[in-house]
């Protein structure tokens, strides 16, 4: 993957009638692994969206490095799929393959078999021919990675995969992450688990705290940024945020406690 | 026997095309929308016999712009009001039944039952000509759009609604190609309940297709020779046959079937 960096500059997207992601300017180098964290509604799926060119853009602009926005995978929050459809678990993953096959061609033996080896991959040998509407909220998860490993995209986009899973699946899809990283893709992860951006993503973009903030995860995740990372996500209401930040004794009990 | 032979073969064109359709609005939750669509094709049907005469071209012209319209209306009112309101869709339809029966009230010399409820006397060789056109269409253009279809249905974007619309008028050409046989109102049955039987007996989308086209063929077989032998119109007969293989299949199919308990 020699993938030259993604520029964001003065990015300005809008969605509702509101600026989701106001001017947030910023580098996905090669071969990055980046998380990208803040409160809900502070745009992070609204930054991925645009990213793959499903979002247009309000002001500022992207600049893929010479990738079209097909190259970028998404892979898009739970809720969004329809688990009902009847459809096994090795077709979804062989879905991977529509990008490069087109309409008409088939899906032929070569591919099923990348297929398999994406579902060996994430643990789910042997369970190809289930219906997706009987698996567990975790093994669904893991279809959405094997077809994410059949795109073989340079750009991958996860939008809270571990939101619904268990322990075993997060510490398993974080595998196949890493793999990525490895192999030189440029992925960013949206996530809550600021311990898992601590220990695993090297990079971080924080959103909705104020200015975007976006490099090093250590110098970005401080105990301050963390602390209103953390007081934004209890207070969805602005109003009520600006209360408690603005509030002196309540900045004076926090100063006490950072100093205790 | 000629009308009987061609009522067969029109019906059995439609058995291989429709119901993969109806399929895919099972799966997608959709089922309300065939409702919408039987309903928008009949203020059209009317208007064209108003214009063109009694004419098998004219009525389903008019009857395929209705239902264009309607599914576009659909869809904008679906997207105005935030998806999942279906009330909106109920509203659409009721309204577009009433102006169709009026319309057609309206007018001397169009039977309304038939219209509504189909005649195997009314398939002639124009009828027929449309309902293997039809199928003819239908099988070709959903076997091209199958996988973008498929992804779409998984996963709803803003990209897939080309494929979504390509779908939509298929449906709206199937249920106008089987009205002469069948009637405006029965012409979705052969279209949803072989879709909605299946269900309970396979769990892939190829499986539920295949045995809602087996479905639908025996449905139409059956439904015409009792409707022939029982003197009642073709369009229930069929589909209180098809009706009837959606009863079995929701008692003892092995999928959510009432006799192996609910899952």
């Amino acid at each position: 993957m020699k993938a030259r960096p993604i520029r964001l500059t003065g990015l300005t997207l809008r969605r509702g009638g509101r600026d989701a992601v106001r001017d947030l300017t910023g580098t996905f180098a090669p071969g990055s692994l980046t998380a990208i964290a803040g409160p809900n509604g502070a745009g992070k799926s609204t930054l991925l969206q645009a990213l793959c060119g499903l979002l247009p853009v309000a002001g500022g602009q992207i600049d893929r490095g010479g990738l079209a926005a097909s190259d970028f995978a998404l892979l898009p929050q739970d809720g969004r799929l329809d688990r009902s459809f009847p459809i096994s678990c090795r077709d979804v993953a062989a879905l991977g393959w529509a990008g490069r096959l087109g309409l008409f061609r088939r899906i032929g033996a070569p591919e099923y078999a990348a297929v398999d080896r994406a579902l060996d991959a994430v643990g789910l040998s042997g369970l190809g021919q289930r219906p997706i509407g009987e698996l567990s909220a975790g093994q669904f998860q893991r279809v959405l990675f094997a077809r994410t490993i059949v795109r073989d995209a340079p750009v991958i986009l996860l939008d809270e995969p571990f939101s619904a899973v268990d322990a075993a699946t997060e510490a398993d899809l974080m595998d196949v992450v890493r793999r990525w990283h490895r192999e030189g893709r440029i992925v960013a992860v949206v996530l809550h688990d600021l311990d898992l951006i601590r220990a695993a993503f090297p990079e971080v973009l924080l959103l909705g705290t104020g200015a975007p903030v976006w490099g090093p995860t250590p110098e970005v995740l401080t105990p301050r940024t963390a602390r209103d990372a953390r007081l934004r996500a209890r207070f969805p209401d602005p109003a009520a945020l600006a209360a408690e930040t603005m509030d002196p004794a309540a900045r004076a009990a926090e100063t006490m406690e950072a100093a205790a | 026997m000629g009308f009987m032979r061609r009522a067969l073969a029109g019906c059995l064109a439609l058995s291989v095309a429709a119901p993969p359709l109806g399929v895919f609005l099972v799966a997608r939750r959709m089922s309300l929308m065939s409702d919408v669509l039987q309903h928008g094709v009949l203020p059209g049907i009317a208007l064209g016999a108003a214009v063109g005469g009694l004419s098998v071209w004219a009525m389903g012209l008019g009857g395929i712009v209705a239902g264009l319209i309607v599914a576009l209306l659909a869809g904008w009112l679906a997207r105005r009001t935030g998806g999942g309101e279906d009330s909106q869709l109920a509203g659409l339809y009721l309204l577009a039944l009433a102006a169709g029966v009026a319309l057609v009230s309206a007018q001397r010399g169009v039977d309304l039952t038939h219209l509504l409820f189909g005649s195997v006397l009314a398939v002639d060789d124009a009828a027929l000509l449309a309902m293997a056109g039809a199928a003819t269409l239908t099988l070709p253009v959903l076997a091209a759009i199958w996988r973008p279809l498929v992804m779409e249905s998984l996963d709803p974007g803003p990209r897939g609604g080309v494929w979504h619309g390509c779908f939509l008028a298929l449906v709206v050409i199937c249920v106008v190609a089987g009205f002469a046989a069948l009637g405006t109102l029965m012409s979705v049955g052969l279209m949803m309940l072989p879709a909605i039987a299946a269900r309970h007996w396979a769990g892939s989308l190829s499986g539920q297709t295949g045995l809602a086209v087996a479905l639908a063929i025996a449905a139409s077989a059956l439904g015409l020779l009792i409707s022939f032998n029982v003197e009642i119109p073709a369009g229930p007969a069929i589909v209180l046959t098809a009706g009837g293989f959606w009863v079995v299949s929701l008692i003892l199919g092995p999928r959510g079937g009432l006799a192996r308990g609910a899952r």
